[in-house]
């Protein structure tokens, strides 16, 4: 039995994916609204859907690549339902290998057979990731609020504080970048020159940006600036690799 | 007004992620009816323990650390879709920056969760595509010439982000990347908790803008 791509699966799949995009147009509606009553230029709210969604096209396919991985143990339907809700391939892959190789010694590289190890592969999925969905309904009202707090009390502070709030996670993801990381083949420690350039190219870009959008005033460039650094330090990339950076 | 649309984005808010939380342990639950098979204690728990022991802590600490940053709509809907630091965040940060939107402020939030609802319909799109049309997609997704730009998406994001953001606020981003860099380089396996280390880099550039705005250096 392939239970893995059965019928009533495509149909649970297709409801999560109806599910997350029902949610996203929802508040998507709601938000223009409120842009637009706050005043918010029609234009820069269509700028920011649009460069969002060109934004979001690569790292959806390194999300692909996830699927990919994952549909080799899993089959293709639960890693779709899966890397569409809360989670990323970052957990969900982990979560795969504690059950299949942690409990069941069983090959991540294959096909789950079992539908015992595939059930518990997705309760464990299902309920390692669970606290956020718990939390958030209970507590974010009172997060919110002492945020609100902060700004009101002291508005130059409120927006310091947020500025080191995205520091704080941007310079964890700067020290990501440089970390030694192993080998796949052979398991040596290495510093990845090929992150660190790719690093610094998507950086330079950002700076030539900058200065194309101040000194030729291209305003409409300040909202794809992110994304085509990003897609061209990504194509970078692959000359570095191909010039022998590792 | 401003406190009713905040209310109205909590009342709501908390319905979608109820019937989410419903919806994702209906999934498994399904599964197990149909199938007639149920995990059998033992297994399930030492799997369940080995993954929650990480990712509880992990994803409650996300809850306190990105909620502040992505408002209270882009949070409900954020947290419900997943993707967080390598999507979510980037794009919201992204679009507030773009428009130079007073972060903390109700236009930020506002923008916020249209970036973050644009990006989960594309995403959510996406991953429906590629899993229909996971066959023919396999040789350009395992192209080993594609291979260094899917491996290198974090560093692509992240300079460019960072540059963005250290130029407005260079003086307090120099002790929390400073440190990041040392510890990453010293500490062997850090690259696996660079979820738990968010907060920690939070902590130490919000410790470090409030000296400097009290020695009004800021």
């Amino acid at each position: 039995m392939d239970f893995l791509n059965a019928w009533w699966m495509v149909g649970l799949a297709l409801f999560v994916m109806l599910f997350v995009l029902s949610q996203s147009v929802f508040f998507l509606v709601k938000a223009v609204k409120r842009a637009r009553y706050l005043e918010i230029d029609s234009k820069d709210i269509k700028r920011t859907i649009t460069s969002t969604m060109v934004f979001s096209i690569a790292p959806s396919m390194a999300i692909l690549i996830g699927l990919l991985a994952l549909s080799k143990v899993l089959g293709v339907i639960v890693p779709w339902m899966r890397l569409s809700v809360l989670g990323a391939v970052t957990y969900e892959l982990p979560a795969t290998v504690n059950v299949v190789e942690g409990v069941f010694n069983a090959s991540i590289g294959t096909r789950i057979a079992d539908p015992q190890i595939f059930v518990t592969v997705l309760w464990v999925m299902t309920l390692g990731i669970i606290p956020p969905l718990i939390i958030i309904p209970l507590f974010l009202k009172r997060i919110q609020g002492r945020v609100q707090n902060v700004h009101q009390k002291d508005r130059r502070w409120g927006e310091i504080f947020m500025s080191a709030m995205f520091l704080g996670m941007i310079s964890a993801f700067l020290g990501y970048v440089v970390a030694p990381r192993e080998d796949a083949v052979t398991g040596e420690m290495y510093i990845s020159f090929l992150a660190i350039f790719t690093l610094l190219s998507s950086a330079m870009l950002m700076v030539i940006f900058g200065i194309v959008i101040e000194k030729y005033k291209q305003a409409w460039l300040r909202n794809y600036a992110l994304s085509f650094s990003m897609l061209i330090s990504m194509g970078l990339a692959i000359l570095y690799a191909f010039m022998g950076v590792r | 007004m401003y406190k009713s649309y905040q209310d109205r984005v909590h009342f709501y808010g908390r319905i979608w992620m109820v019937s989410a939380l419903v919806m994702m342990l209906s999934i498994p639950l399904i599964i197990s009816i149909v199938l007639g098979t149920w995990p059998e204690p033992g297994p399930f728990i030492r799997g369940f323990i080995a993954t929650a022991i990480v990712f509880w802590a992990v994803t409650t600490i996300e809850v306190f650390t990105f909620s502040p940053m992505l408002g209270s709509a882009g949070t409900y809907l954020g947290f419900t879709t997943g993707n967080l630091t390598n999507l979510k965040v980037p794009s919201a940060l992204q679009a507030m920056e773009a428009l130079e939107v007073e972060a903390g402020s109700e236009k930020a939030d506002v923008i916020s969760t249209i970036a973050i609802a644009s990006s989960t319909i594309v995403t959510t799109l996406i991953i429906a595509l590629g899993a229909a049309l996971l066959l023919p997609l396999t040789p350009v997704l395992e192209s080993e010439v594609l291979q260094p730009a899917f491996d290198n998406i974090i560093p692509a994001l992240f300079g460019a982000l960072g540059v963005a953001f250290i130029a407005k606020a260079w003086k307090i981003a120099i002790a929390p990347i400073a440190f990041m860099l040392v510890l990453f380089l010293a500490v062997p396996g850090t690259t696996d908790i660079v979820g738990v280390l968010v907060p920690v880099g939070v902590i130490i550039s919000v410790s470090v803008a409030r000296i400097l705005y009290k020695q009004e250096k800021l």
